[in-house]
């Protein structure tokens, strides 16, 4: 706890010097805009700001949900079939070395302007992470413990169920952090190749319009939009995955 | 109760040959002891038995016959060295995890589960506790409370002491003993004292191509408790396993 106290006065003390900084040195607030004005400029929005973080989580949330859905199922499909495996597993990481980012206007274009082609962006950006550390999880179970469980049941669907994918829940935790930390990323990605909703939107307009103020503002909202996915992802993996 | 027969094994792994023709018989109702030297394949002859699927690099040709002439699909408890415990199931779940898989908890079997636990000396303030807060010993113990509960007539256990303390390993070497009499049993172990203290039949595995050695065991029953008998057996199978030269 001291250690939270101690992080939270070094912010203050940023803060504070920060402000003295663009005080001083006259820093046009177009260039650095000081907290204060930060402060305004986000009490000002507050409607506004909390309707787009609204449409940027429920992007997020979705995209994360269905990249963590699809990421197990076609990790247990994968980790089943061998041939399967060895056939699908190159495509699927050639497939990443398109960058997410260079698609997205087509994806755009196929699915519209709204909140599905950010969502399908935010899957695609997150499912690779989820999907290999479920799969690497499901393929290396202790030897041991795949010679026990032969042994006691000739069903390969009954030792995945009770005992792969059981042994493979804190890899696929770590493979869920990576994605929960890169959701805000990806919604944001999402809508700065086309939309009229969402953080990301806000954030180029007031770029564009050099109001440094309120995008300090909204990167505060971001920040904290993040922060609140990642922990309480983190802490719902602790509570399921008790053996951790 | 069965005979088993396990003849003319080969075994090669990455071009090295570790059995050439090796035969290994387990008697109904007998508990038989390997001992050898590690990395010469004792491991893999308990999984040959068990018929579990070899690594990809290996060559292998076996036949396995049972007296009784049915497959031993089915029939085989495993007991490893590590206690292969799941984190996320009750000790109770543990135990009855063969069942689990095969779907056929029955509320007896619990029952009998139960009685199994606190006879190697569970209580039931032990029984809600969870895996992790379990010592080694107690792990150990769970485990083979599993392989009993599977109530097949062959157990198959590697090494499944030798991670334990000496006193722990004594007193669970005396239970196996004396829950597992009615089973036919192959245990491997590197370990002279626990093979006789345990043994009908003792086997030495050694050499390249590993051949199995007979070697005597006292004739008083088990578990048999130290005495100057058993340590001077126990040096003179120490010699012989020492022994670098394999006497045909």
């Amino acid at each position: 706890m001291t250690m939270v106290w101690r992080s939270l006065g070094l912010v203050f003390v940023s803060v504070l010097l920060w402000q003295a900084v663009v005080v001083m040195t006259n820093i046009p607030a177009y260039f650095l805009p000081s907290p204060w004005l930060v402060y305004q400029a986000l009490s000002a929005n507050t409607v506004l700001l909390v309707r787009e973080a609204g449409v940027t989580l429920t992007e997020m949330l979705l995209g994360f949900v269905l990249a963590t859905v699809f990421g197990m199922g076609v990790a247990i499909v994968l980790a089943y079939w061998r041939g399967v495996r060895l056939s699908v597993l190159p495509i699927l990481v050639f497939s990443q070395a398109i960058p997410t980012f260079a698609i997205a206007p087509l994806l755009i274009l196929w699915l519209g302007y709204g909140l599905n082609s950010k969502i399908v962006i935010t899957m695609l950006m997150l499912f690779f992470p989820v999907m290999t550390a479920f799969l690497d999880g499901l393929l290396v179970p202790r030897l041991e413990l795949m010679a026990m469980a032969q042994v006691m049941t000739p069903s390969r669907w009954q030792i995945l169920r009770h005992i792969q994918i059981p042994s493979a829940l804190p890899k696929l935790a770590t493979g869920l952090r990576v994605a929960a930390a890169g959701a805000p990323l990806a919604a944001i990605i999402g809508e700065w190749v086309g939309a009229n909703r969402g953080l990301g939107y806000l954030l180029l307009e007031a770029n564009a319009r050099l109001q440094m103020d309120f995008v300090f503002a909204i990167l505060f909202v971001v920040v904290s939009l993040a922060l609140l996915v990642y922990y309480t992802v983190d802490t719902v993996l602790k509570r399921v995955i008790f053996w951790l | 109760m069965f005979d088993v027969r396990l003849t003319n094994v080969c075994f090669a792994y990455k071009q090295q040959v570790l059995f050439e023709h090796l035969n290994l018989s387990l008697t109904a109702g007998s508990f038989t002891c390997l001992l050898g030297p590690s990395g010469v394949g004792k491991s893999s002859l308990l999984q040959l038995l068990a018929n579990l699927p070899p690594s990809s690099d290996a060559v292998i040709q076996k036949s396995i016959h049972t007296s009784d002439g049915l497959p031993l699909t089915g029939r085989i408890a495993w007991m490893a060295q590590y206690d292969n415990l799941l984190p996320w199931l009750s000790l109770i779940d543990n135990v009855l995890l063969g069942y689990r898989l095969r779907h056929c908890v029955t509320v007896e079997l619990k029952q009998y589960a139960r009685q199994l636990l606190s006879r190697v000396g569970f209580n039931d303030v032990d029984l809600v506790k969870k895996i992790t807060a379990l010592s080694g010993g107690m792990r150990q113990r769970v485990a083979l409370v599993r392989t009993l509960l599977e109530d097949k007539p062959l157990v198959l256990m590697d090494e499944p002491f030798s991670a334990l303390d000496s006193i722990t390993r004594f007193s669970l070497q005396s239970l196996s003993c004396e829950l597992l009499r009615s089973k036919t049993v192959l245990l491997i172990t590197h370990d002279p004292l626990e093979a006789l203290r345990l043994a009908d039949v003792i086997y030495i595995l050694k050499g390249s191509p590993a051949q199995l050695i007979p070697c005597s065991v006292p004739l008083t029953p088990t578990p048999r408790y130290l005495n100057d008998q058993l340590l001077t057996e126990q040096a003179r199978l120490w010699q012989q396993l020492a022994d670098e030269k394999v006497s045909p």
